[in-house]
């Protein structure tokens, strides 16, 4: 089942539809409600390989569906410390729980402050809105 | 801007929340649900397809017989009035312009259906005929149920006028792009709201371009302007079975000769073994090039079409495709991917 549409506060947002849940000086990222619903059925994650290093702004993998492929941008610097193995497996994940058990990747965050530069959720509606 | 034309059943498409987009110049539902949903519903109960937007060109009179035979790939003299054959219009190199379905109702008298994106030029090809496409709304109605909900018994490649379905005058032929069993339901554009509810309320799932397009790739039914193009012959798509090479037609010495000799290259079917879904125009590193890929609903991997040397297009030689600069190995298989049970 396709989840409801939702941006959940205590995220923060980058402009090409990716989040991060920060803890510390690691984050979990993914991939918003918005993106995974304009793709449709997410068929393939694309992943990276744990250990790597990824920057902001930059793509770190693909999200297929069946029509589309889109790449994930990075909101934050840091090297990969998991890839949820879940969504490597069942990527429809993606689609049932963009927010939980359907998130990317986690990483060490290498400039905290990056996090300036991420929209919180009212300042990513408004970018929603405008599109 | 091109502006974009739209089906009768526009304003049914958008209520049903469908996901529009520009297709050969129309406003056309790529999915309702979804494509994966879309695609069982098929193979498993039956669905329903707009396919409006296809062109239909008439032809009848004196002389319309030979002038078609004269133009078109397949043989005419093998289909009797109320029967359909899957032809080519070709060019001069025996490049293929369209694939179409002729529907022959009467000694000379035919109706082609032809893809949409190649109306015109269809049209232009062959002059003779009348661009009668305003007058049709076609629907597909495909899926082992499918008959049985609509209350049709027609065979495959055979069609039917003026038949009741569901209380709207139809043309009706057990054709479709599916690899179902079905039929598709041609009608005047006023009735098409009508006999689309009607359809909908028989349980019939609503489907989209998106699907249409997984479940034809399953079954290996070309997709033109993807894997058949004017650039491209029967001979090296493997559609030699729709060309009588016995006689004249356009571009015919070519393929006589691309027959006797072999093609340079041949389209083939292959999966994917490695992860990943192939798309069209990604390089084979070994020489070639994908012309038509997604995951396959039905066999849960990746599967695609492509055109590779005709050395190396046996069933089970390993491909390479440059996946977005990424290697990853498929294999060639026998065509198709899927087949329906007889039954």
């Amino acid at each position: 089942m396709a989840a409801e549409e939702s941006y959940p506060d205590e995220l923060r947002y980058h402009p090409e539809h990716d989040w991060a849940r920060v803890d510390g000086d690691e984050a979990t990222l993914g991939i918003t409600w918005y993106a995974q619903n304009a793709l449709g059925d997410i068929v393939h994650f694309e992943s990276p390989e744990v250990g790597i290093t990824i920057a902001q702004g930059e793509s770190y993998g693909e999200v297929e569906s069946v029509k589309a492929v889109s790449e994930v941008i990075a909101p934050l610097s840091g090297e990969i410390l998991a890839v949820n193995g879940k969504v490597v497996e069942d990527p429809e994940t993606i689609n049932e729980e963009p927010y939980g058990e359907g998130w990317l990747i986690r990483v060490r965050l290498s400039d905290a402050g990056e996090l300036d530069e991420l929209l919180d959720v009212d300042a990513y509606r408004k970018l929603l809105e405008s599109l | 801007m091109q502006t974009l034309r739209r089906t009768p059943l526009y304003e049914r498409h958008a209520a049903l929340g469908a996901r529009l987009v520009p297709f050969a110049g129309w406003e056309m539902p790529v999915q309702y649900a979804g494509i994966a949903e879309e695609h069982r519903a098929v193979r498993t109960g039956a669905g329903v397809f707009d396919v409006s937007h296809m062109g239909e060109l008439r032809i009848a009179g004196d002389g319309a017989h030979e002038y078609l035979q004269a133009r078109l790939s397949n043989d005419l003299d093998r289909i009797d009035a109320g029967q359909a054959q899957y032809t080519l219009l070709t060019n001069d190199d025996g490049g293929i312009v369209d694939d179409l379905i002729a529907y022959r109702r009467g000694p000379g008298d035919y109706l082609l259906v032809v893809n949409a994106s190649n109306a015109e030029t269809d049209h232009a090809a062959l002059a003779e005929t009348e661009n009668v496409s305003d007058e049709w709304a076609l629907l597909a109605v495909q899926g082992p149920e499918a008959l049985d909900r609509v209350g049709i018994d027609i065979e495959p490649f055979t069609f039917r006028e003026d038949v009741d379905v569901l209380g709207v005058r139809c043309l009706v032929a057990g054709t479709g792009y599916t690899g179902e069993r079905g039929c598709e339901v041609a009608c005047a554009p006023d009735d098409a709201v009508r006999l689309w509810d009607a359809i909908l309320e028989r349980g019939i799932v609503p489907c989209g371009l998106g699907a249409r397009d997984t479940l034809r790739l399953e079954v290996c039914y070309p997709l033109h302007g993807n894997d058949i193009t004017p650039e491209r012959t029967p001979i090296e798509a493997g559609l030699g079975w729709a060309c009588s090479l016995a006689k004249d037609f356009p571009g015919v010495e070519r393929l006589r000769r691309e027959k006797e000799e072999g093609p340079a290259e041949k389209l083939v079917a292959f999966v994917m073994e490695d992860a990943g879904i192939p798309r069209t125009g990604m390089r084979i590193e070994e020489g070639g090039t994908v012309t038509s890929g997604t995951l396959s609903p039905m066999l849960g991997s990746s599967i695609g079409l492509a055109y590779v040397s005709a050395g190396r297009s046996q069933a089970g030689t390993e491909l390479t495709v440059d996946l977005r600069g990424r290697p990853r190995r498929a294999r060639i298989v026998p065509k198709p991917f899927y087949k329906r049970e007889e039954g």
